[in-house]
């Protein structure tokens, strides 16, 4: 944890100072560009993403022998660190087509790197309870019906739909003006709230409806029951004003820099092979949430136990 | 060494744009009209003066009469508006800020009201404070910082704090601190109106006895009466800024210039603070008096004995000069009365 | 003469009285003439539209434009310079050493009783686990901390001495000290990098305020005549400054620190975000994991860490000039002397782990499942009978009436000058295109701020009464303000569900504990002899409190309420990542997605404008009447 960079950037002022102008990424430890040596990664704040990370790292550090450098960071900031260069990698991309417009096109400091294997669904969803006592709820048709079920201070005489993750942008407030549900949007604001309201109503069988996507590592813990909203076909979400369809699934991806890409190295190409399934995912992210292991330890058990998965993803002559 | 001072018709008028008030019509005007019309208050108005070496100098009046801007006035601790001041001949106010500090480090010091100890300081370094700013060794400054304290008469306590000092060791120390530059003029600001009147006295007495030691020219503020008169040579009268009357103790309660001044020296014991000069009559054609004249700078309350017994009139001199007889018809009025006597 | 005197003062009284009552009912009036079912704040102004353009202008100039070749990098540089020598300097004591210098820097600071203190809490930070976080968290603190103290001092002496530069800061820290930190993390980590440089830099805008305001007033407070006696005698300039001014305000710069160490101790966990190293990672992870507990104790060890600096400071603060002196550089090598030889012992750092994290687990647990009837009550009842009628007023309000209303209470209250800043402050809200956002969150805030003043009262009248009720709270005040909220926020989702009253629950706890620390102060400072006086003329203690303490504590108490409005601002944001929605929701939004970043700064900056209005708004009151 320490780094002694004082006499280095000390003397690198010095320096500077003689030739003029200090660009943004001097002074900092550089990104290992190929050599042997470290890899930063981005670790974005949820738990599916660090099953990711932890199993990469592991693989990277155990059996290629690199330095693994963990930033913990939301997204937007991990893209651009693509362009300080003080990332290297994100391991799991929700979409974002305006940051891969903006990274990967205009200022081309990132290019993608494949499939995480992973499917990304993001939809509404009720706990299980809810279906077992009013079994055609999963219907959007007959959420209106249940409407005043999901009625809470926040929610103005309607339903309530707890959304807003910030980090995703939503369809939800579209979707429920086009299919004319008597409900509102309540902003929660973090994943954290979703989380927390979920585990409640399924603990105090409160009504909820909610926001949420998979993998995530709650549906090990609890049952949730997707609703049924128009089905996705392609282009229908094309105008978001307009949106009257469900969420598409997501290939969830790989982004890397463009340096670390174009340098190739064995790190680069470990994390272009890396492709699991939810349930790998999903069994990393149980260990770390509910079992309580430190990602090191949740890693090295998914890595003893799935050696078929992984053994795929080592470069050849490494 | 000592010091004179002369001020000139010397104004500080506070508030906006002060110049426009002196030598206009607005001069004129009463203090609450002036400030009813242009929000200027005229703190000292045409104040002029002299103070010869070696004198105590009192300037006396009521609270808000302009005393303390005034003593401010005299090293430009508050910049006088108009008016000319001058310390040893030298024009104060024409000096630069090299020069006016050099005054205020070696020529002049003041003592406050309420002391401006430095409470972060031991004694010893407050009474060194004034010789420390002009670059003198921390030796030399303790020596000499030690021998005021002693002549203060605070020895022993030269590693306390302010805090830890009563108000009166606490008025020692600012006056050690003042004598410690060896200042040939010092001025004093109400400088024991803080103090119970014990310790007062007490204080007042350790200010005689050092001019009479160190003999240096002292300028002294007070609203007191009781103390104008016991430490003033002369006393000068101020209300509203203006200057009522300058003169001896002797003068103001003889000769009150004004129903102010009058009103200020109205319980004074007369026959305590006049001579027989101001009860004297001319004898008549032909009186007969007593044997042994009294001369005329006696103060009535010592004649007293003297003239109840005897028979006869008691003639004034002055010298070998008679100047007047005085009578028990003359004196007990002055002894009873505190209504106001002309000098006959 | 008299009897026209006499005569004048009520009616004066009574004529201002009918003003009130006329402009309340032509308010009421105005209302219901022209309420407006409130139109929805686009997602697209034009103020939002600039921010955008600012920040892209950085992004795309900040490896060209010499503003930041030459000064921006270089501060980077600087930052990076000084973080990594702190750095090295605390881990270089290593674990023995540098509990052992914590113990020393106290002794000598603060005497014994704060040495033990600090001995024990670095030593916790031991048990639980937390060591390399924990002093991942001090590097930064001491960093940020260090720099608004050689910046923040030599600013405030400045404002002290010249009043322009004072008046024209006064706005500038306004913004600095209230724009939440989420509005500008992100672009942060395009100037700064991500990690330390950026986070120390982000620390430093929020609480490099508290530096300069407090030493202003320290530097103001020096008594005048000791500064002219010191000029009486010939100081220079400069000599007044070194040899008078400064000494003499010494304590008061020892509490600016103190204060600027408790605000950057709060924007630690948000740093995190950033990726700077320490407790605030675990806080965050922890989060994600919807664990408490495990929050919970990376959060008692930035309590520790905050109790443990407080006293020092405050202890230092306090010490009389007396204890000075030769024996202090005695003790002071002493202590050096051990702390290197304890330094270079092999002492390990294997200690018996110790965490609160399955009890706390379990208590929250049984909590939230056997309040939440209860607790979901109270918040529907609050917000169904306050909170919503309050929006609805506000919300339905056109924004010129609510200007104009603004400027006419202003002016009855604090005068014509206030009155306009109020009213413009309003305008500029309606500007930033966020009328309706801004609205709903005046609403949260005046009800958390009420519940706050009343429970602050309530709790500090108590608390100047009785010393071991005073005794008592103090802990709990202390970990109250210096326990991250986000460590609590979960339970109170859990109990409150996501709601703007988890919103104000949130808000009350992190502001609740400054207003009964001021209105106890108040209370205290009563002089004890107007004390004696009023129970001498038989009154009785409720009689006291009423009609001499409380009145006579004015001062404290509008301080409280200022001080209030200014933390329950600062948890406006927090309130967005529970369900709030509104302002806070648009500042997190910001941070989050990169197309709503103008939108995330207007949200700021409206908080901003909100927290200036409420502030000139009661300001009046400061001057009105009484003293102080
Ligand atoms: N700095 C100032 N600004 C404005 N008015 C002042 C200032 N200093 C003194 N005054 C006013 O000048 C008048 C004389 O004050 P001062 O010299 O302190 O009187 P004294 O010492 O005789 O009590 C008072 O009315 C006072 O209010
Ligand atoms: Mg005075």
């Amino acid at each position: 944890m320490m780094r002694l960079r004082t006499v280095a950037s000390a003397a690198l002022i010095l320096t500077l100072a003689a030739c003029g102008g200090a660009t943004s990424d001097a002074g900092e430890s550089t990104p290992s560009a190929g050599a042997k040596g470290t890899v930063n990664l981005a670790v974005n704040p949820w738990v599916g993403y660090e099953s990711d990370a932890a199993v990469v790292t592991y693989l990277l550090e155990k059996k290629l022998g690199y330095t693994v450098e963990k930033k913990e960071l939301k997204e937007e900031i991990s893209w651009q660190g693509f362009e300080t260069g003080e990332v290297d990698a994100i391991l799991e991309n929700w979409g974002h087509a305006d940051l891969k417009k903006t990274y990967i096109e205009q200022k081309k400091v990132a290019v993608e790197a494949g499939s995480t294997g992973n499917t990304g669904i993001i939809g509404w969803y009720v706990p299980q309870w809810m279906v077992d006592q009013y079994p055609d709820i999963t219907d959007y048709k007959n959420l209106n019906k249940y409407a005043s079920l999901f009625k809470t201070s926040e929610s103005k005489g309607k339903g309530q739909l707890l959304g807003g993750d910030p980090s995703y942008v939503t369809n939800d407030v579209a979707l429920i003006n086009n299919l004319k549900l008597d409900y509102t949007v309540v902003f929660s604001g973090s994943e954290a709230a979703i989380i927390k309201a979920a585990q409640q109503a399924g603990a105090q069988k409160k009504p909820l409806l909610f926001y949420f996507y998979e993998p995530q590592w709650l549906f090990a813990q609890e049952k949730f029951v997707r609703i049924k909203l128009p089905p996705y076909t392609a282009g229908c979400d094309a105008d978001p004003k307009k949106v009257a369809c469900d969420y598409p699934d997501y290939d969830l991806d790989k982004i890397v820099s463009k340096k670390f890409a174009d340098a190739n190295s064995t790190a680069y190409q470990l994390i272009k092979n890396f492709k699991w399934t939810n349930d790998d995912q999903n069994l990393v992210s149980d260990y770390l949430t509910n079992q309580g292991m430190s990602a090191d330890q949740a890693a090295e058990k998914w890595v003893n136990e799935h050696e078929a998965t992984w053994k795929p993803w080592i470069p050849a002559g490494s | 060494m000592t010091s004179t001072i002369t001020v000139e018709h010397l104004w500080k008028v506070f508030g906006p744009k002060p110049e426009r008030v002196v030598g206009t019509e607005l001069a004129s005007l009463p203090r609450a009209e002036l400030r009813e019309r242009t929000g200027c208050l005229a703190a000292v108005r045409d104040v002029s003066f002299a103070v010869e070496a070696g004198e105590v100098f009192v300037v006396m009046g009521l609270s808000g009469s302009g005393k303390s801007t005034l003593v401010r006035c005299l090293t430009r601790l508050i910049e006088p508006t108009s008016g000319e001041i001058s310390i040893d001949g030298e024009a104060v106010r024409a000096m630069n800020a090299r020069r006016l500090r050099d005054l205020r480090r070696h020529r002049v010091a003041m003592v406050f009201q309420h002391f401006g100890l430095l409470p972060h300081r031991s004694v010893l370094d407050n009474v060194g404070y004034g010789l420390e700013i002009q670059g003198i060794g921390r030796a030399e400054r303790h020596r000499r910082a030690g021998e005021m304290l002693t002549l203060v008469g605070l020895d022993g306590h030269e590693n306390q704090y302010p805090e830890q000092l009563s108000g009166g060791m606490q008025q020692r120390v600012g006056l050690a601190r003042a004598l410690a530059i060896d200042p040939a003029l010092l001025l004093f600001d109400e400088p024991f109106s803080a103090l119970d009147p014990l310790i007062r006295r007490d204080m007042q007495t350790e200010v005689r006895r050092l001019h009479a030691e160190v003999g240096k020219t002292l300028v002294f503020i007070t609203h007191d009466l009781a103390e104008a008169l016991t430490l003033g040579d002369r006393i000068a009268v101020l209300r509203d800024g203006e200057l009522v009357q300058v003169g001896t103790p002797e003068d103001l309660v003889g000769a009150p210039a004004d129903d102010y001044v009058a009103d200020f020296v109205r319980d004074v014991p007369r026959s305590d603070v006049l001579t027989l000069r101001w009860i004297m009559r001319d004898p008549l054609a032909g009186e007969t008096c007593e044997d042994q004249p009294l001369p005329a700078t006696t103060v009535i309350r010592d004649a007293v004995p003297r003239i109840l017994r005897a028979k006869l009139p008691v003639q004034v001199v002055e010298g070998d000069r008679v100047v007047g007889v005085v009578d028990a018809d003359r004196l007990l009025p002055a002894l009873i009365s505190h209504h106001r006597q002309v000098p006959a | 003469m008299v009897a026209v005197a006499g005569e004048t003062a009520p009616r004066r009284v009574t004529r201002r009285r009918v003003l009130w009552v006329l402009l309340v009912v032509a308010a009421v009036g105005a209302y219901l003439g022209f309420r407006t079912a409130g139109a929805a704040d686009s997602d697209d102004a034009a103020a939002f539209r600039f921010f955008t353009g600012v920040r892209n202008w950085v992004d795309d100039n900040r490896d060209t434009s010499p503003l930041f070749l030459y000064g921006v990098n270089y501060l980077r540089l600087g930052v990076r310079l000084l973080v990594d020598a702190v750095q090295a300097g605390l881990y270089g004591l290593g674990f023995a050493g540098l509990v052992a210098a914590a113990g020393a820097v106290a002794l000598v600071l603060a005497g014994w009783r704060t040495a033990l203190v600090a001995v024990g809490g670095f030593l916790a930070f031991g048990f639980l686990g937390l060591w390399a976080e924990s002093v991942d968290t001090l590097v930064l603190t001491v960093s940020a901390v260090l720099l608004a103290v050689l910046t923040g001092v030599p600013i405030g002496v400045l404002a002290a001495r010249v009043n322009w530069v004072s008046a024209t800061l006064r706005p500038v820290l306004d913004v600095m000290q209230i724009m939440p930190t989420f509005a500008y993390l992100a672009p942060m980590t395009l100037l700064f990098l991500i990690g330390e440089p950026a986070a120390v830099i982000a620390t430093l805008i929020y609480a490099v305020p508290a530096t300069i305001r407090i030493t202003e007033l320290g530097l103001r407070e020096v008594s005048p005549t000791s500064v002219e006696a010191a000029t009486a005698l010939g100081s220079t300039g400069r000599q007044l400054l070194t040899k008078v001014r400064l000494p003499m305000a010494r304590p008061t710069i020892v509490l600016a620190v103190n204060q600027t160490i408790m605000m950057a101790l709060s924007m630690v966990v948000i740093t995190a975000l950033i990726d700077a190293p320490g407790l605030g990672q675990n806080i965050i992870r922890a989060l994600e994991r919807v664990n408490v507990g495990v929050a919970f104790d990376a959060g008692l060890a930035i309590v520790i860490m905050a109790v443990v600096l407080d006293r020092i400071t405050t202890g230092a603060a306090r010490r009389r000039p007396a204890t000075r002196g030769r024996s202090r550089w005695v003790v002071a090598g002493g202590a050096l002397v051990a702390v290197v030889v304890v330094a270079l012992l092999p002492i390990g750092q294997d200690l018996p782990r110790l965490s609160f994290a399955g009890p706390v687990n379990d208590l929250t647990g049984w909590i939230e499942l056997h309040w939440y009837d209860a607790t979901e009550w109270i918040k529907n009842v609050v917000s169904a009978g306050l909170l919503d009628p309050l929006e609805s007023v506000l919300t339905s309000t056109p924004w010129w009436l609510f200007v104009l209303l603004v400027a006419a209470f202003g002016t009855l209250v604090s005068g014509v000058r206030s009155a306009a800043v109020a009213a413009l402050a309003a305008a500029g809200i309606a500007g930033l295109g966020l009328w309706q956002h801004a609205m709903q969150t005046l609403a949260t805030v005046l009800v958390t701020i009420v519940l706050t003043m009343a429970v602050g009262i309530v709790l500090g009248v108590w608390s100047a009464r009785h010393d071991w009720f005073a005794a008592g709270l103090r802990p709990v005040l202390d970990a109250a303000q210096t326990m991250p909220s986000f460590v609590y926020l979960l339970p109170a989702v859990a109990l409150f569900g996501a709601s703007r009253f988890t919103a104000i629950m949130a808000g009350f706890v992190y502001a609740f504990p400054p207003v009964v620390r001021l209105v106890d102060r108040g209370l205290r400072d009563v002089p004890a002899t107007v004390v004696e006086a009023a129970v001498s003329a038989g009154s009785t203690p409720r009689q006291l409190l009423w009609k001499v303490q409380l009145p006579m504590a004015r001062g404290g108490l509008l301080l409280a309420a200022n001080q209030g409005i200014v933390l329950v601002l600062a948890m406006v944001v927090l309130g967005g990542l529970v369900g709030a929605g509104a302002l806070g929701y648009d500042v997190v939004a910001g941070f989050s997605q990169r197309e709503d970043f103008g939108q995330g700064l207007a949200a700021g900056f409206a908080i901003v404008l909100l927290g200036i209005l409420l502030d000139r708004l009661t300001q009046g009151f400061h001057h009105a009447k009484g003293p102080r």
